[in-house]
């Protein structure tokens, strides 16, 4: 018999209007920068926004947000703690920050426990810092999220570019709505990224300049919002 | 509570079932819980009872424990672990998510964070008892 878990997963969405994974082929590209600051801008905007991180061995939005110690509220279910006007919801809740090591099977399992017991409530926007790649979160994510779409996140690497272009073709073979392409961590700007993404008919959505003071304001939320880097950030949010 | 959402899974759970099956009334719905989950039996009794679908009335609800069971993936060591000794904090978050067990417990023997949780995890239906139309 199915797993009673899952039968309860696609309801606990019923009062988010949109869900955006923010999503990558590979590591180290900035995604969950883009994720939070995409979901700051969101909110500065007046809309009401939840923030779902999903790397469960390596998260690490709460430090970019400057959090720690929250706790979420047992109401027939949980309901996710507010952070910075954001419905916050993320495994270091749980896990005290500590070391998650967890095979395949189990990053697996924690996912659908956690989306199964998690009580949204009433988003415009839920935004998921996803881990990267195409392996358990993601296919999870397409399994059992209804209407989720995906905002995708890559370097001007080639390297990048690789796994990022295989992420894209997994969605598009799915019929997965994806948002577009963002070009983060730009130095120089060339063409190149923006003509594959063309290529093979995805949008891109704009570059991120490469920029040091996001770094340094890491933790520190009026400072983060005061970058270059957030700025262009809320420009493509808006087109969204 | 957590026992709601368990409790909301195992009826919509049950009712498609039954529904697929063409069963009409549902006399017994018989469930087996992880001990890792640390479910109150009362209180997930109580939300069985309260979101009952019209389809198990008058069910009978019978649960049952798994004990916790973990096989070491290092060294091979297997053991039992009576949830009853965890401290305040692993208990909640381990009761919350069952896969902060690899956060907070590790294999007596050898220390290693890498076993299996091999009985004793989620929650499962076992059996539905019930009428089919005439």
């Amino acid at each position: 018999m199915s797993d009673p878990r899952l039968a309860i997963i696609p309801g606990r969405f019923d009062n988010v209007e949109r869900i955006i994974a923010v999503s990558s082929g590979k590591g180290g590209v900035g995604k969950s920068m883009v994720a939070v600051a995409l979901a700051l801008s969101l909110r500065a905007h007046s809309h009401k926004v939840g923030l779902l991180d999903l790397d469960f061995t390596s998260p690490s939005t709460h430090v970019i947000l400057g959090v720690e110690g929250l706790y979420p509220e047992e109401e027939k279910g949980i309901t996710p703690p507010e952070s910075q006007g954001l419905s916050y919801m993320s495994i270091v809740h749980y896990s005290a920050d500590e070391p998650v090591p967890l095979r395949g099977l189990d990053a697996s399992n924690a996912i659908i426990e956690l989306l199964a017991i998690t009580r949204w409530e009433e988003l415009d926007y839920l935004i998921i810092d996803m881990p990267p790649g195409i392996g358990d979160a993601t296919l999870d994510m397409l399994r059992l999220i209804p209407r989720i779409e995906f905002l995708v996140v890559t370097t001007p690497s080639r390297l990048a570019y690789e796994s990022v272009r295989k992420l894209l073709v997994l969605l598009k073979d799915q019929k997965i709505p994806t948002i577009g392409v963002v070009e983060n961590m730009v130095v120089k700007q060339t063409d190149f990224i923006k003509e594959e993404i063309h290529k093979i008919g995805s949008r891109y959505l704009g570059a991120i300049d490469h920029d040091a003071s996001a770094e340094a304001a890491i933790g520190h939320l009026e400072k983060l919002e005061m970058t270059h880097f957030y700025r262009q950030v809320e420009k493509i949010g808006e087109g969204i | 509570m957590h026992e709601w959402a368990l409790a909301e899974g195992i009826v919509k759970t049950a009712d498609k079932f039954a529904e697929d099956q063409g069963i009409e009334e549902i006399t017994e719905v018989k469930i087996m819980i992880g001990e890792l989950q640390q479910v109150e039996h009362e209180i997930i009794e109580f939300a069985l009872d309260q979101l009952r679908t019209p389809r198990m009335k008058l069910a009978k609800f019978t649960i049952e424990t798994s004990p916790a069971r973990f096989k070491c993936r290092k060294c091979t060591h297997e053991w039992q672990l009576n949830t009853r000794n965890l401290d305040k904090e692993t208990g909640e978050a381990i009761h919350f998510v069952p896969e902060m067990a690899h956060v907070y417990l590790t294999c007596p023997n050898c220390g290693s964070p890498d076993f299996e949780v091999t009985e004793g995890r989620g929650v499962w239906l076992v059996s539905i008892k019930g009428r089919k139309k005439e």
